[in-house]
């Protein structure tokens, strides 16, 4: 990330800079900018807008299904119920959630796991190779972008009904293969990253192409890489419409399908609302990806920079 | 599409490759090593449906004479279909008003993070960027349950103010609510992308900025907002596919408010219900591919509008 932290703490210095000359002149106290309170305030109420429904569903997580219905949303009820229903949405129809997840799970470790590694591989090929077709691979890459995944989501149904794919998991996993954006944030990153001469050197030395890639590339791009492995491990764990139209059979959904079945039951002929589980069941279903976002939060802050809105 | 529109994002450096021309066959094999198993997933995953899904909006299936070529009739059909333009109409509305409204208050977010003035900014930027990280199905469920009069909190607060002031699910408020929703779960997204746009301006524009005595708002209007525009143009193409693509907010809305969404309530509303409860293949396919051409030719006029004026 050399290329972004740079500038960054220069504009760092430069504030510092500036709020010093600034206050020679002024008040003379500290060496940073003053603190703003209505700067402050403003990004209190985006704070507040951001964390009431992940505040909500905490709270509304600790309480039984009459509870739910019966007090106020914004603060706890009179029990606590939190353990009672994660043991109800773990055991509740033989087990099911525990299902969706590994289901969830074998989606994102193939699947957004196998688009980055395709990313990675093609972004550096284009970064750091000259080939017949480099320029049309270029473009259709960039036309893609713009092609709404979702628009294609139909389409790729009827293909793969044709083909027998649907109801297994290959329908969830092989369009997830397709990261257009992943491939141009390596490709971007991959240009800085890598010298040529270094790729230059260990050709002289006679390394293979796969052990450069394997040994050098891989290392300096560890960065890009992991942006990319968690926008894609985003957006399939996020991903609904695709299972949605792809899955009948709930032994396949993943988790965002499930909890939608479970909230559905509350509705229609047969109902039998289990509110708790499904506000439980949200609550269980953001947590690992939040993990995932805090333990990571260095990589994708400055990795963002890197793609698409650098010159 | 368009080589030429993402010109402006980079390209121009990253063409001249360093290669040589005698490597040019040794690296012609190591470049599709590297970039061939992409492309084959690419075009099996994305070009053969686009291709399918043509193919399937030429035809038509009738009980009488079967599945059939029938050239453009769908296309036709399509023009004519009042159902699907009113589906249009109301993405678009919503693209007009809630677009512009979210990636108001993210760049305002991200300037007064980037000013350095607020205090533990570093919290708010994660804090404010989490509702990213929740699924669109969760998202729109929790903010479900918060409108419904069951458990959710607009009763309460109906309540408290003695009138029924807010309605999420009547037709006037529904657009309204789906908004809000769309707006909380990528506030922060487009957030932390122009923050990091900022980060990277050159420190000797504001060095030269403050010589001349500009002031803070100067600055952002000088210099800040300008360098923005990349990524603006980034953000405002991300939102309008996700509008125009509208599907999950009110998919998962409708068991709420079953009179006011229906089954065309957005283009890929329309399209999925052809499909599954219509069994219209045919015209479904038809409906995708329009949407499809009309978001990507958006998409693509915003991104060589942005990289014009960007040369300027």
């Amino acid at each position: 990330m050399s290329t972004l932290t740079r500038p960054a703490a220069a504009v760092d210095d430069s504030v510092v800079r500036r709020s010093r000359r600034r206050s020679a002149k002024g008040s003379g106290s500290g060496l940073r900018e003053k603190k703003s309170l209505p700067l402050t305030a403003i990004m209190i109420v985006f704070l507040v807008y951001s964390f009431a429904p992940l505040f909500y569903l905490i709270v509304n997580s600790t309480k039984s299904q009459d509870d739910l219905l019966s007090t106020f949303g914004l603060w706890f009820g009179g029990g606590f119920d939190l353990f009672a229903n994660i043991r109800d949405v773990f055991t509740y129809n033989g087990g099911i959630f525990l299902q969706w997840f590994g289901n969830t799970l074998l989606y994102v470790v193939v699947g957004a796991g196998g688009a980055t590694f395709l990313a990675t591989i093609a972004g550096y090929g284009l970064a750091k190779f000259r080939f017949v077709g480099r320029r049309l691979v270029f473009a259709v890459v960039l036309g893609s972008i713009a092609i709404p995944g979702t628009a294609l989501a139909v389409p790729t149904f009827l293909l793969f009904s044709k083909l027998g794919l649907t109801n297994t998991p290959w329908a969830i996993i092989l369009p997830s293969l397709v990261s257009p954006f992943g491939l141009y944030l390596v490709w971007t990153y991959a240009v800085d990253a890598i010298p040529t001469e270094l790729l230059e050197a260990a050709r002289m030395d006679g390394a293979s192409e796969i052990r450069i890639f394997f040994t050098i590339a891989v290392k300096l791009l560890t960065p890009g890489i992991v942006t990319v492995l968690l926008f894609s491990v985003v957006a399939v764990w996020n991903n609904y419409f695709l299972p949605l139209i792809m899955l009948s059979d709930p032994r396949w959904y993943p988790l965002t399908v499930g909890l939608n079945q479970w909230s559905q039951q509350a509705s229609g002929v047969a109902a039998h609302p289990i509110y708790n589980l499904v506000v439980t069941g949200s609550l269980l279903t953001i947590i690992p990806i939040v993990v995932v976002f805090l333990l990571l939060q260095r990589y994708w802050q400055s990795g963002l920079g890197a793609g698409g809105v650098k010159e | 599409m368009s080589s030429r529109a993402i010109t402006g994002l980079r390209t121009k450096r990253a063409l001249d490759v360093p290669g040589r021309r005698r490597r040019k066959t040794r690296g012609s094999l190591s470049g599709w090593l590297f970039v061939g198993p992409f492309m084959v997933v690419l075009i099996a995953m994305l070009i053969v449906p686009i291709g399918y899904a043509l193919y399937l909006s030429l035809f038509r299936d009738q009980l009488i004479g079967g599945n059939h070529f029938v050239g453009l009739a769908n296309y036709a059909q399509l023009l004519q279909d009042s159902k699907f333009w009113s589906g249009f109409l109301r993405v678009l509305v919503f693209l007009v008003i809630q677009v512009p409204i979210m990636l108001v208050l993210a760049l305002v977010a991200a300037l007064a993070l980037d000013s350095a003035r607020v205090h533990a900014a570093g919290f708010f930027r994660i804090a404010i960027f989490l509702p990213y990280a929740v699924p669109g199905v969760v998202a729109a469920l929790i903010w479900g349950f918060i409108y419904g009069p069951q458990f959710g909190l607009t009763g309460s607060f109906n309540s408290a103010i003695g009138i029924d002031l807010l309605q999420p699910f009547t037709p006037t408020w529904i657009l309204t609510s789906i908004g809000n929703i769309v707006t909380w779960e990528f506030l922060g997204y487009n957030m932390i992308i122009f923050f990091a746009a900022l980060r990277v301006v050159p420190t000797d524009l504001y060095e030269a900025a403050a010589l001349d005595g500009a002031g803070p708002l100067r600055t952002i209007l000088s210099i800040k907002i300008p360098a923005l525009r990349g990524s603006m143009v980034i953000a405002t193409i991300f939102s309008i596919i996700g509008s125009f693509q509208l599907f999950n907010e009110p998919n998962l809305l409708k068991s709420l408010a079953p009179n006011v969404i229906g089954t065309f309530f957005t283009p890929n509303m329309y399209a999925y219900n052809l499909s599954f409860a219509g069994q219209q293949f045919n015209y479904s396919a038809t409906v995708a591919i329009v949407m499809g051409v009309i978001t990507a030719v958006i998409a693509y006029v915003v991104q060589v509008r942005g990289t014009r004026t960007e040369n300027r």
